[in-house]
């Protein structure tokens, strides 16, 4: 029977998504944004969000899909593709190992299938613990796989980022994975399929100036920063202060680049509405 | 051939009377038309394109502009563009397609433009959005990174058939400096940075990110420009002849391929 193996998979994905869902604090958690304080218990059963002020906590990529995805349909892609060091950076391989070793991840990406709402759909989460969600040649290598895999199979895509923009130990193979995603969803889109890019704080950089922008549907988590410079660069530059609240979401909605900025409880909601409006078009 | 250090190569790269975009128009094309603006908001300098005829073919020209003098320079905003260039080097891609041009880029920019209002405007997106449709263009592509190739701002202009660099050409993720600051918290660090940052043609050559080196004298390309543009002249007639044989969706097939293949892990690994 394929349940025993669904609840298998529940539970592995479930057992993952406990180590991602930690937020900082022992049973008090702080906010960084209110400063308040809140029951741990508390945080952890609003999605990690600050129930004071709705505050969005940084999550990891495995707790990501364990909120989306319907329970026990989780089936990860390409889950042994190394992390690489194709510059042979001095200290890079002993980083990864720490980052591997504090994460339980082995790159920044983690890409699935499983159903929304009973919809099945390709999902791909950056995790901003791993090298900050940095775009590496492994992260560009699994993104692009999983957009094969759903132009293949004729699914939906979503991908949710988290990065910091580009990992410096990789150079320039951290530049080409911006080609090279961006090409794929070029494909993709040609066979009239749907790709969801859903933006979570940070969304920068390289990510930002690719696959994250192209997305037929983008949503952002609210508060989320997103941008192709940082501020602080930006701040460098015109050697002013930036206005309150400049590449937030709801300042990205303003002007035009994201469709919807969407609370993380309503995400999974609004998700499984917009597969099932792309019902015909999305499966030819 | 010359053997500078990396931080040389950057130098030389950087040098404010390297040959600029309307030197190599001028050296290498003839009856240039400017077309200027995105169609949507603006005219942004820092680029600059037009139809030329490449020994008597027409074929689209697009290059990042950094200027001479301190006039020019603040004009083209130092050759870094905003969200508009990128936009109206896409117009001017498309129409390339549409009138089956072949596209020739030139490369010399210290990244896009890190300002407010490029960042309203979309920096990103517009960056994104060349880096996808040039991956489907059914015309001949070819980049040649001149000078300095830095960021997303260098390659949404790279997504070629055939990448071309100068032999003092640096092509990289971000500044050297840049580079020391994000990793070390240090900027002065930044001739260590260019040592390991793989920046240069020789290395890019190695790494597969570039096709093919167009030769410099020693001490760089400024000292003897109508010898480098030559060179380049030879280079481009060659890769041009090549891929005018091929036809459009092959060539898209191709650059598709050359591009999926960065970055993959070694059999062995996987």
């Amino acid at each position: 029977m394929s349940s025993i193996f669904a609840k298998r998979r529940a539970r592995l994905l479930a057992m993952k998504a406990i180590r991602d869902s930690y937020v900082p604090g022992d049973q008090l958690v702080a906010c960084p944004k209110c400063g308040g304080e809140s029951q741990r218990k508390d945080v952890a059963g609003n999605l990690s969000v600050c129930p004071l002020c709705g505050y969005h906590f940084p999550i990891g990529a495995y707790y990501r899909l364990s909120t989306i995805l319907d329970p026990g349909s989780f089936r990860e892609l390409n889950e042994k593709l190394p992390a690489a060091d194709p510059l042979s950076f001095p200290g890079y391989r002993e980083k990864q190992r720490l980052a591997q070793r504090k994460t339980g991840l082995t790159e920044a990406a983690v890409t699935a299938t499983g159903t929304i709402g009973g919809r099945k759909c390709v999902a791909g989460v950056l995790d901003s613990r791993f090298f900050m969600g940095s775009m590496s040649a492994a992260v560009g290598e699994k993104i692009t796989l999983a957009i094969e895999y759903a132009a293949k199979n004729k699914l939906p895509l979503i991908l949710f980022s988290a990065s910091g923009g580009a990992r410096m130990q990789e150079g320039i193979l951290s530049l080409m994975q911006m080609a090279k995603t961006s090409a794929a969803l070029a494909r993709f889109s040609e066979k009239g399929l749907l790709y969801i890019s859903v933006l979570t704080d940070p969304t920068t950089g390289g990510v930002t100036a690719s696959f994250a922008s192209l997305g037929d549907i983008i949503l952002a988590e609210p508060g989320a920063l997103i941008g192709f410079a940082g501020p602080r660069v930006i701040q460098q530059t015109i050697g002013e202060t930036l206005p309150e609240g400049f590449q937030r979401a709801e300042y990205q909605e303003e002007h035009g680049f994201v469709d919807a900025v969407v609370p993380r409880g309503e995400l999974r909601e609004t998700l499984s509405r917009l597969l099932r409006l792309h019902e015909k078009g999305g499966r030819p | 051939m010359s053997r500078l250090t990396a931080a040389e190569r950057v130098a030389a790269a950087r040098h404010p009377q390297r040959p600029n975009i309307t030197d190599t128009i001028g050296a290498l094309f003839t009856d240039f038309f400017e077309q200027k603006g995105d169609r949507l908001c603006r005219e942004d300098p820092a680029i600059l394109g037009g139809i030329a005829l490449y020994h008597g073919r027409p074929v689209t020209v697009i290059g990042t502009r950094k200027g001479k003098t301190a006039e020019e320079s603040i004009r083209c905003n130092f050759g870094m563009p905003g969200p508009e260039g990128y936009r109206k080097a896409l117009r001017l891609m498309r129409q390339a397609e549409k009138f089956r041009r072949p596209v020739l880029t030139f490369i010399d920019t210290s990244g896009a433009y890190p300002g407010l209002e490029a960042e309203a405007r979309g920096q990103g997106e517009a960056i994104a959005r060349n880096l996808m449709e040039m991956s489907r263009l059914t015309v001949p592509v070819i980049a040649v990174i001149t000078g300095e190739g830095n960021s997303g701002g260098a390659l949404a202009l790279g997504v070629a058939d055939r990448v071309l660099m100068l032999e003092n050409a640096v092509y990289a993720i971000l500044s050297p400096e840049g580079f020391a600051s994000i990793l070390w918290k240090d900027a002065a660090r930044h001739a260590e940075a260019c040592d390991l940052m793989k920046l240069t043609a020789p290395d890019l050559l190695a790494l597969g990110i570039v096709d093919d080196v167009v030769p410099e004298p020693e001490g760089g390309a400024h000292l003897a420009p109508e010898l480098v543009f030559q060179e380049l002249d030879r280079a481009l007639s060659r890769h041009l002849a090549a891929l005018l044989k091929e036809s459009g969706g092959s060539l898209a097939e191709k650059r598709y391929q050359k591009f999926r293949k960065m970055g993959v892990p070694p059999k062995e690994e996987s």
